[in-house]
């Protein structure tokens, strides 16, 4: 790629995950040339999608790796659920529709299903897991994308877009220390959102948002969205949100995906750093709480908690990537922990004096709970009374950002002035935020993608084409 | 890498592995992973041998060099299995073999050649060397019976002993009594994924090798050797009753059953060891271990001249070179034996024992 010879194609992709590979499969097989801009070195390619492991998708039926059926009525009420209503319900369900069947599209794309995983049963119905986890999917995608011939190229970020009155005529690529103009009659903007662009989290959250945790790729800096925004195009989501959940704090900064996650909070207590405790660790299941935990430690001070579980209950979670920190008595774990030891056996005296003799059972909404406490935990409330005891420290983990760029149900990009763009259309996080406006529910994100994907593929390839 | 920093380093590996799981459709390793929460030394052997190598959770790894974590499951079980074949190789005086397997592989087989042919030098004269022998007992007018099966006898009891020995070193130190290794649904079990090459899979469409596509190639070359192998032994085995039961000895006309058992195992073997050897060469070396590159050649160049001398014996058997051929091949086959215990031959072993451990674990669940 140089400044001299523009490269022409008919369909520019840009991104690299789920989104991008599905709207380049489609746009190719088609009949469109297309070319795939993925700003990540090649081991680094997918984007978040590398990290997912399931994806939830409208079945009449159950078969080897989903439990059961998931229809239509029950798919929308969980999304009126999670989302309470902050969604556009025509694009919704559109989504739920069009994902009718969707793992028989995948496989033939080389996607491979297994039974759910041992963390996620929950889950057996609903969402169809791939084996060996997103990253496995991703290379099925790139091989099947390669084999159709789909150009494909590396650590190629567009740096900006040429668009005329709403239409896109131009891309400049950086690649390899080079610049160059691709020129294209359509494209798709496949390039997720802007959660590891932590100066632009700042205008929003301030200078904690250096205390957050990127779970995710680092190559989501949103330089697109805010490309489109500039250039024209409707925002959607509110830009304040972000999916965060409380993670292992000695995770990387970037990319540390799955394994930092903690499980343990809701057989414990969890502290800020005055060794206070700040909200209902009990309050229902995990997978149904875990991403409020990371606005919850974002609000303490200095960003930062402590769980903390005794002997009793160090088996009862999916083991920690990290060890856990762990001492014999409540003080010595203060202080291992830069905790006021004082302050925190006054917090677990306090505790532990609530709770309740009752049929502790980790698999139900059980009766132990506390009483006269504040705040109060509501299940799965046992003293820490049993030595060794073990403490994680938690941190913000930023998993996604709800900012996006407004489409229609052809994917087509939608003007600040109310008309669709001609040849821009938009899949995935970029535009996730018109149906997931708040809330998360899991592998949908994945599902957006992949309609979406393909829509904005096929789409784009008719204009191009035409 | 020394033998506790590779444990060390196993240990880090299977706690990230713990924390994902995402790769627990692939094979036995990590359903056997997930049964514990941390790992002693026995369990990351255990496991280690367990693992066929098919290097999908390599490719499939968000944590994989460059990622930071720099999680390589495929290398370091590799790294430590080569570490296991020389701590459990026995007599233990012998464990240097394992240092720099490919060489003394090959000096082994030299020195059987030179071994050979300087007794059939010393004690035949050349007229009977370099004539062309047909009819019953031909082979043994150049070396005699009592030396073709007196030191074959011998080797073979050694070699059973000395493989047994390092098999129940082996089952002890990873954890177990010597009564549960005879567990006979176990070992059924383990028996019927050995025989299939269950893992070399990789859930169903082949392993990633050589490289990062998913294939069968690997598992049909190894059905190949594994299978010809047992053919070669099942030809040796009916020979020996002819001979025996049936006072007719070698050589054997085409159309019988040592000639034609003989001639599809030498076949196969050839076909199977030239296969895993091309993939080899192709192979990504990242998921593997460098260090076991020689060994893992040495073996299948060593099983491939050991076929090939055989057949060209077959060919050639009712002329002049016959008695060089048959001296050729009686030397590679007993560097053969000899080296099996302390060779890649042994990773047959200790994956039998790992499956057997497996099959008994599931069964308790």
């Amino acid at each position: 790629m140089n400044a001299r010879q523009p490269i022409e194609t008919e369909v520019l992709v840009i991104g690299g995950g789920n989104a991008a590979l599905c709207a380049a499969m489609t746009a190719r097989e088609a009949g469109a040339r297309v070319l795939l801009l993925e700003c990540a070195p090649r081991d680094f390619r997918g984007g978040n999608s590398r990290h997912t492991r399931n994806l939830r998708y409208l079945h009449r039926s159950g078969n080897a790796y989903l439990t059961g059926p998931y229809l239509e009525d029950e798919f929308f009420s969980d999304l009126m659920r999670v989302t309470e209503g902050r969604t556009n319900e025509q694009l919704a369900l559109l989504t739920i529709r069009e994902s009718a069947e969707i793992g028989e599209w995948m496989q033939s794309r080389g996607c491979r299903f297994q039974p759910p995983l041992s963390g996620t049963l929950h889950l057996a119905r609903t969402n169809a897991h791939f084996l060996g986890g997103g990253k496995a999917l991703m290379n099925a995608y790139y091989a099947t994308a390669e084999k159709l011939g789909v150009d494909i190229r590396y650590e190629a970020e567009v740096r900006d877009l040429e668009i005329h009155d709403g239409t896109f005529v131009s891309a400049a690529v950086s690649s390899g220390g080079f610049t160059g103009k691709v020129k294209a009659k359509a494209v798709v903007a496949a390039s997720g959102g802007f959660q590891a662009n932590i100066e632009w989290l700042k205008e929003y959250w301030g200078e904690i948002a250096d205390n957050f945790i990127v779970r995710g790729t680092p190559y989501d800096t949103g330089r697109m969205l805010r490309v489109l925004l500039d250039n024209g195009a409707r925002a959607v989501g509110d830009p304040r949100q972000c999916h965060a959940v409380a993670i292992d704090a000695r995770a990387p900064k970037f990319d540390g995906g799955i394994v930092t996650r903690l499980d343990c909070v809701p057989f414990g207590i969890v502290v800020n750093n005055q060794a206070r405790r700040f909200y209902d660790e009990g309050e229902d299941f995990w997978p149904k709480r875990y991403a409020i935990w990371g606005r919850l430690v974002a609000g303490q001070p200095e960003q930062t908690a402590t769980a903390i579980v005794d002997a009793k209950s160090i088996r009862l979670f999916m083991p920690s990537v990290f060890p856990a920190i762990e001492a014999v008595t409540i003080p010595d774990l203060a202080v291992k922990l830069k905790l006021d030891p004082d302050a925190l056996r006054e917090t677990v005296t306090a505790f532990n004096r609530a709770t309740r003799t009752g049929d502790f059972d980790p698999s139900k909404l059980d009766g132990c709970h506390t009483v006269h406490l504040d705040p109060p935990k509501s299940h799965w409330a046992r003293p820490l009374d049993t030595p060794p005891y073990y403490a994680y420290p938690l941190r913000p983990g930023i998993t996604f950002t709800y900012l996006g760029v407004t489409v229609n149900e052809h994917a087509q990009l939608m003007l600040q002035d109310g008309r669709p763009s001609a040849n821009i259309f938009a899949a995935g996080e970029i535009m996730a935020g018109n149906i997931l406006g708040r809330g998360y529910m899991a592998g949908f994100g994945l599902t957006i993608g992949t309609v979406f994907g393909r829509i904005a593929g096929r789409e784009a390839a008719r204009h191009a084409l035409q | 890498m020394l033998s506790s920093d590779l444990l060390k380093e196993a240990e880090r590996v299977m706690t990230i592995c713990n924390a994902c799981r995402y790769c627990e459709g692939y094979c036995a390793v990590y359903p056997a992973m997930e049964l514990r929460r941390t790992f002693a030394d026995k369990d990351l052997k255990y496991l280690a041998n367990l693992c066929h190598n098919c290097r999908a959770c390599y490719y499939a790894c968000q944590y994989a060099p460059p990622h930071e974590f720099d999680v390589n499951v495929a290398r370091v079980f590799a790294d430590l299995r080569l570490e296991c074949y020389r701590e459990f190789a026995r007599p233990a005086l012998l464990a240097g073999m394992f240092r720099r397997n490919g060489l003394a592989v090959g000096i082994l087989t030299a020195a059987a050649l030179v071994t050979v042919f300087l007794l059939l030098g010393i004690f035949q004269d050349s007229p009977v060397i370099f004539a062309a022998h047909s009819g019953a007992n031909a082979f043994y007018r150049v070396i005699p019976y009592p030396l073709f099966i007196l030191p074959f006898s011998v080797l073979v009891v050694c070699l059973s002993a000395v493989l047994l020995w390092s098999n129940i070193s082996f089952w002890r130190k990873t954890g177990g009594k010597l009564g549960e290794l005879l567990d006979p649904r176990a070992n059924l079990q383990a028996i019927g994924d050995a025989l299939r090459l269950k893992y070399l899979d990789g859930g169903g469409h082949g392993c990633n090798y050589p490289d990062e596509r998913f294939s069968m190639l690997r598992r049909y070359f190894h059905h190949l050797v594994f299978y010809g192998f047992i053919l070669c032994l099942a030809s040796t085995t009916v020979a020996a009753a002819y001979h025996h039961f049936l006072q007719w000895p070698a050589p054997y006309p085409y159309l019988s059953w040592p000639v034609l058992l003989g001639t599809a195992g030498g076949l196969a073997l050839l076909a199977g060891t030239a296969g895993l050897l091309i993939l080899k060469k192709k192979m990504d070396p990242l998921p593997g271990a460098p260090r076991a590159r020689g060994m893992d050649v040495g073996f299948l160049v060593l099983l491939f001249f050991t076929s090939f001398s055989g057949l060209l014996l077959l060919a050639l058997r009712a002329t002049p070179a016959m008695g060089i051929l048959l001296a050729v091949h009686l030397a590679v086959v007993a560097a053969l034996f000899v080296a099996m215990p302390y060779g890649k031959f042994v990773h047959a072993l200790y994956r039998f024992v790992a499956l057997v451990r497996n099959a008994r674990e599931r069964s308790r669940q």
